[in-house]
């Protein structure tokens, strides 16, 4: 990898087809850089998302795993929200049994014009993953 | 499985993506792998030239899936999915790589990084093009109606369009009146039909459609469901006059209610009353109480038996299939002292001067005054190198002038002096241009970093510009009126846009999907934009883009049905134990228990599945996966990111 991404975190992001994926092409339309070791895997829901496949994630060498959620805003019901807590908690619980940092995990709801809170949310996420793993 | 045969295009876009992504070191990284049978660039893989080589390319070689890594799916997925059918290859076994809004320009400041990222973004669709699978496609119904939220000239042109395509239209307007901005102005250019007349022509058309609601005075106030059949609850404020009122009282009301507030129909330069129509041929006819500001004295209902308090604030819901958007623009309001607003009571805004010389005749007089040298300055609000606005409002250049001359006609004594930052009378405007010239109006012009200046002197107002026309000379002008040019801005009041979650761009005005290939869709399945809402435009535009707008939109419902992606939940059989958490997880009730080979397992409706996903992290054995979307699938894709 080049020199200029040494200070970047590989970061595996799952984001949702009709509302964070676009929030996350318009970060791109604007401009608002963030770390280019930050990946997107687009999927319909983020209460959707395996617990298996976050650590499987971590398995293969990512540093973090971020799930930008649907919240609120899902087309697939209200209780998106709630579910997609509660597959963030169980695989919290998974990474404490297997000795990961449950901080490399993290979620907040992107909503389809959250840009500029994405990339907040993505370089703050960075920062602690190079404090905690690249020190 | 039979081994994949996949194509991969890389596009530059232009130079969108090239610019920042080495695309042939790109290709050069995916070209080896085992399942990529060819790699190429390309300069614009949407283009005619290249889809059709892509055409040639799956039928000569066999072909068994396509990768494309280039723009955001939202924009070509299903251009691509359309060339994989024409070559008579099942359009799921289409993948999107984004390279360009998640690579090329999110990291426009780091090529190395962009282009490492654009390689492992096309290797992780190769992945996942491994696994992709031939499947048939959903078909849900989609209701032919759509709600036009906004009833100035775009959303009525909108309406009366969508009515003529046999769709059940409900055109749904905030303010009591229709008409929105084009109602406050009597001359226009290029025609000698004042705003009034065009919006008064268009509403004596739209009622006689029995295919469209007018709904005034009433606003979305929540929105559930998606494309084909969105669910709008509309909030409708009483007029607190019966439509059965006999003209005579009604004037009655206005004269005595004691009440007087700026009129923001006039942009505050007169006032009104709390019972108040805006002009006399206004539609709907029934004028309306401002209960805001109304004091309920009741000298009103002494005078008119019309007058009816007891009527009360109703909330309908309507379900419709598209929703088109023309909520319109507000004016810029100049901030407190800039070239002398609200500071010097010799300055106004260009909507305020047009309300003026509509309203007056013979002389033009403002403030008691008489008015002879008007003194125009371009470019307030818009084009500003300090500021958030920094567009340019394209129609305000054009309706300066305009109005100048309508006021030299009117007038004859004025003297009309532009201070300018350079002219965009583009197209047609340009013989206006012209005409101002010619009536010997004086253009003085400067660049941004030497704006003119307004200062009092006494009762004095002066404008002063070093005009680049004449090499930089100071010229002075004693104006009687500065009137500043003020440009558009998007509306204050965006809560209908955040009902829906339009995104905004740059400017904060809503967003199209592609400003040229798309104009008039939004990221919001089912939504479309038309008119000013979506940035700066003139009628002529506003009208375009709301022709455009109603197209679309009945075209997404057209059919009465939609095609929905064939993603559903499965089971596997060897691995379901029938716990039921699937069931409870699913919002759609789609999950069933059944019987298969004497086993209870869970079975899947394929007709109420959505494909959300909900069932498959709680399922503990891990029996179920989504179609496109497996564990197989996504930990591939996982693979080949690291």
């Amino acid at each position: 990898m080049g020199e200029i991404n040494r200070m970047s975190a590989k970061i595996l992001v799952f984001s949702t087809e009709k509302i964070s994926d676009p929030a996350i092409d318009m970060a791109g339309l604007m401009k608002l850089h963030y770390p280019p070791t930050v990946y997107t895997i687009s999927i319909p829901c983020s209460s959707g998302i395996k617990p298996s496949w976050i650590l499987h994630a971590f398995e293969k060498g990512f540093d973090g795993v971020f799930i930008a959620a649907d919240g609120s805003d899902c087309v697939y019901g209200e209780t998106c929200t709630e579910k997609t807590g509660a597959l963030v908690g169980k695989t919290h619980e998974l990474m404490k049994s297997n000795n990961i940092d449950p901080a490399r995990l993290r979620m907040a709801a992107i909503c389809s014009v959250c840009s500029e809170p994405f990339v907040k949310q993505i370089r703050s996420f960075n920062e602690y993953l190079l404090k905690t793993l690249h020190a | 499985m039979k081994k994949k045969k996949i194509g991969v295009y890389i596009c530059h876009c232009g130079g969108n993506i090239s610019d920042y992504v080495d695309v042939e070191k790109v290709r050069q990284a995916v070209e080896g792998e085992d399942i990529v049978f060819l790699a190429k660039t390309t300069m614009f893989a949407c283009s005619d030239a290249n889809q059709r080589e892509m055409v040639n390319d799956i039928e000569a070689n066999g072909l068994t899936s396509v990768v494309v890594a280039s723009c955001s799916p939202k924009l070509h997925l299903l251009t691509f999915r359309n060339v994989t059918q024409r070559a008579n290859l099942n359009k799921y076994t289409y993948v999107h790589a984004n390279i360009r809004e998640q690579a090329s320009w999110a990291h426009s400041d780091n090529k190395i990084g962009a282009t490492e990222k654009a390689i492992h973004l096309v290797k992780a669709a190769i992945a996942k093009a491994n696994y992709a699978e031939a499947l048939e496609t959903n078909k849900v119904k989609a209701l032919k109606s759509v709600a036009v939220i906004g009833a100035g000239v775009a959303g009525m042109k909108a309406a009366i369009s969508l009515s003529n395509k046999e769709c059940e239209v409900v055109l749904i307007e905030k303010e009591p009146f229709v008409g929105g901005r084009v109602s406050q102005w009597d001359s226009l250019s290029t025609t000698t039909e004042t705003g009034k007349e065009i919006v008064n022509r268009l509403y004596n058309d739209l009622i006689t459609r029995e295919n469209i609601t007018i709904c005034t005075n009433s606003e979305v106030i929540s929105n559930k469901g998606s494309v084909g059949n969105f669910t709008l609850k509309i909030k409708k404020t009483p007029r607190y006059i019966s439509t059965s009122f006999h003209p005579e009282d009604l004037k009655k009301a206005i004269e005595v209610c004691p009440v007087e507030v700026p009129d923001e129909f006039n942009f505050r330069l007169t006032p009104r009353k709390a019972i108040y129509k805006n002009y006399p041929g206004e539609y709907p006819q029934t004028p309306v109480i401002d209960l805001k500001n109304c004091t309920r004295c009741g000298a009103c209902e002494k005078v008119c038996p019309a007058v009816n308090f007891s009527e009360e604030e109703d909330i309908i819901e309507i379900s419709v299939g598209s929703v088109l958007m023309a909520t319109g623009f507000d004016p810029y309001t100049p901030a407190y002292g800039e070239f002398g607003y609200a500071t010097s009571e010799n300055v106004i805004t260009l909507p305020q001067f047009k309300r003026l010389i509509d309203e007056q005749s013979d002389t033009l007089v403002y403030k008691g005054k008489a008015i002879q040298n008007i003194a125009y300055i371009y470019c307030v609000g818009s084009r500003q190198a300090k500021g958030d606005n920094t567009y340019c409002s394209r129609n305000c250049c054009t309706s300066t002038i305009h109005a100048a001359l309508t006021a030299k006609n009117k007038f004859p004594d004025i003297n009309n002096f532009h201070f300018n930052r350079g002219l965009r009378t583009y197209g047609k405007q340009e013989i206006l241009y012209a005409d101002s010239l010619r009536s010997g109006d004086i253009y003085l012009q400067s660049y941004e970093d030497g704006l003119p200046t307004v200062t009092i002197e006494g009762k004095k107002t002066i404008v002063k510009i070093n005009d680049i026309l004449t090499n930089g000379k100071e010229i002075e002008v004693e104006a009687d009126l500065v009137v500043l040019v003020t440009g558009m801005v998007p509306r204050a009041d965006n809560k209908v846009g955040t009902l829906f979650k339009l995104p905004k761009g740059r400017d904060k005005f809503y967003n199209e999907i592609h400003m040229k290939l798309r104009p008039v869709e939004t990221v919001i399945d089912g939504v479309t934009i038309a008119g000013a809402c979506q940035g700066p435009k003139n009628i002529a535009e506003s009208v375009n883009s709301a022709l455009s707008a109603a197209t679309k939109s009945y075209s997404i419902i057209s059919k009465g049905e939609l095609e929905s992606e064939p993603l559903v939940a499965t089971i596997d059989p060897d691995r379901c134990t029938w716990c039921g958490a699937c069931e409870a997880a699913c919002p759609f009730d789609a999950i069933m228990k059944s019987e298969k080979e004497g086993k209870i397992i869970a079975a899947i409706n394929n007709a109420v599945c959505k494909g959300c996903g909900m069932c498959a992290p709680v399922c503990e054995p891990d029996a179920i996966n989504v179609t496109a979307c497996s564990s197989t699938e996504i930990m591939s894709m996982i693979d080949a990111l690291v």
